[in-house]
């Protein structure tokens, strides 16, 4: 990593979020570099899924700056990648991997899309980076869940993104499925050099491969390193109700609050 | 058998119903995919009010249907949301439509067969200016397809991230369901309104059930409709008994043991995919079908 001063890849002042009267996001300022991985925490309703709208361009601030990239978000930037949460694929789904992988690529274009080598290499590609090479030609709906989030992943990869956000691709895991994706998602990143986004509910099987947390609850946000951010006077204060924090055997418990 | 190919009307309908199995194949698979077969069917009963109505007028029953299903399909899209909503809401609608119909037929006093053609279809009757209007719309109904065919699917299969990716997913929703208020029209002439499923779902669910790639699963449902068509036309016509009948026979009849029979294939195949898979994923697998 070089020493000079990069812009940040996402900038967010004084940013204001509301929803049909509501205040959902107050007064967010935050700045995230270039290559950063960065776990977005903190319970349902908080404002994590409003906040990835707005970087996708999806959702306008009441009043504030967003910056991504450089610019203000646009919808349908091939510059982020994004795989948004709770997705449910009926078992019978008639496609293969390959195609709902393909998807990520050209999905939303015009026009019948002719299968063509470099096509087809271009997402074999992405599919041998998340191991997946082997699920291409099976029926989507009946992979595992773990077999899926991989092919997943792959789609959000297609594009080459600068920024990935993953809304989280955890869930609904087994436990020790969630380390491997959790390192295949470091590997792809560092590899490629991208910044990630990933919201979780549990920063323990992330807390290798997390540079900073984003800890957002009821509207506010605190960002920071694990040890910074995960304590007991910050989560007090952004859940507003007493919050206790067991760091112990190399893991965070918190307790007392809905995580 | 095949002398009858020399008689212009079954060569108009040859023409017409090629072009018909054709659009319905394809556009009854996006249908399929989108889980709208019932909105199909509630849009081919609105169509028989707009018909006998259009009867009842002295005008040309194409027209009737048309406006109506047309209508009928932009109401659909303005009015729900929740798909839930929408199946009470245009069965309800459906019904009356169907009961609207009925009043039109019974205040008509003149030829009956008119009304016995919509609903089953002549396609027999077909004349030279009714294939060139099937002909026109059918392509214009083709390209459309062609043109929104990938982004409707994308959003068929996975609307949230469609969206992000700026593929206007309502806007194509509601322009497919005019697309198929439009096939359904012109699959009336050939089947009749009560048994377009015949050639707007049986073809491309039997279709879906043997392949799982899109452009394939859409080859292969032009071709069984095409084969429906072809030989209902050859059998009805050498035979006292309806096209329509022998087009519905063969849809249904090759449909029923594929669907019987696919979810051998089914797991045959995915049992090849999964056998180079190390253990874990197997007890994973399992695990995730006991949290089910």
């Amino acid at each position: 990593m070089g020493t000079e001063i990069q812009e940040p890849i996402i900038q967010l002042e004084r940013v204001d979020v509301q929803l049909g009267g509501r205040v959902i996001l107050h007064n967010i300022g935050l700045s995230i570099q270039p290559g950063e991985f960065i776990v977005i925490l903190g319970p349902n309703g908080a404002g994590k899924t409003t906040f990835l709208k707005l970087l996708l361009g999806l959702i306008q601030p009441a009043s504030g700056s967003v910056r991504v990239l450089g610019q203000t978000p646009k919808v349908g930037s091939h510059l982020i990648g994004y795989a948004p949460q709770h997705r449910v694929f009926d078992s019978e789904l008639p496609l293969r991997g390959r195609d709902l992988v393909g998807f990520g690529l050209d999905g939303h274009r015009w026009g019948i899309g002719l299968p063509s080598r470099s096509r087809r290499e271009k997402i074999d590609q992405a599919l041998k980076e998340v191991d997946g090479l082997e699920l291409a030609d099976a029926p989507f709906g009946q992979l595992s869940g773990g077999e899926q989030q991989r092919l997943l992943i792959a789609q959000a990869l297609l594009t080459d993104p600068r920024l990935l956000i993953l809304d989280e691709p955890l869930a609904n895991l087994d436990l020790s499925y969630q380390q491997d994706v959790v390192a295949l998602i470091d590997k792809v990143c560092r590899t490629r050099g991208a910044t990630i986004l990933l919201v979780a509910h549990d920063i323990n099987p992330l807390l290798q491969v997390a540079d900073r947390v984003l800890y957002m609850a009821r509207g506010h946000s605190a960002i920071g390193s694990p040890e910074e951010v995960i304590t007991e006077s910050n989560l007090t204060q952004l859940y507003g109700s007493p919050v206790q924090v067991v760091h112990t055997l190399g893991r965070y418990f918190v307790v007392g609050a809905e995580v | 058998m095949f002398a009858i190919f020399q008689y212009p009307f079954i060569q108009n309908a040859f023409i017409a119903g090629s072009i018909v199995a054709t659009v319905a194949a394809v556009l009854g698979y996006f249908l399929i995919v989108r889980g709208l077969s019932f909105a199909g069917h509630a849009l081919s009963s609105i169509g028989f009010a707009g018909a006998a109505g259009a009867i009842l007028l002295g005008v040309s029953p194409v027209y009737g249907l048309m406006v109506f299903t047309v209508t009928a399909s932009i109401a659909i899209s303005i009015l729900g949301r929740e798909v839930r909503e929408r199946d009470v809401a245009t069965g309800v609608i459906m019904t009356f439509a169907l009961g609207l119909g009925i009043l039109f037929l019974s205040l008509y006093h003149g030829y009956a067969e008119q009304a016995y053609s919509i609903l089953f279809g002549t396609i027999v009757g077909v004349s030279r200016d009714d294939v060139v209007f099937t002909f026109v719309l059918g392509l214009i109904l083709l390209i459309m397809i062609a043109i929104i065919g990938r982004p409707l699917l994308f959003s068929s299969f996975d609307a949230e991230l469609a969206e992000t990716r700026g593929v206007p997913v309502r806007a194509l929703g509601s322009i497919f369901l005019i697309l198929i208020a439009l096939t359904i029209s012109i699959t009336t002439q050939v089947v009749g309104i009560l048994l377009v499923f015949a050639l707007l779902i049986g073809p491309p669910a039997t279709a879906i059930r043997l392949v799982h790639q899109p452009l394939r699963a859409i080859a292969l449902a032009i071709i069984l409709g095409l084969t429906y068509t072809w030989l209902g036309i050859l059998l009805g016509g050498n035979s006292p008994w309806p096209v329509s009948f022998f087009i519905t026979a063969l849809s249904f009849g090759v449909y029923l043991p594929v669907r019987l029979f696919s979810k051998g294939i089914d797991s045959k195949r995915s049992a090849k995919g999964l056998e180079k898979l190390s253990i874990t994923d197997s007890v994973l697998e399992s695990q995730k079908d006991r949290n089910d």
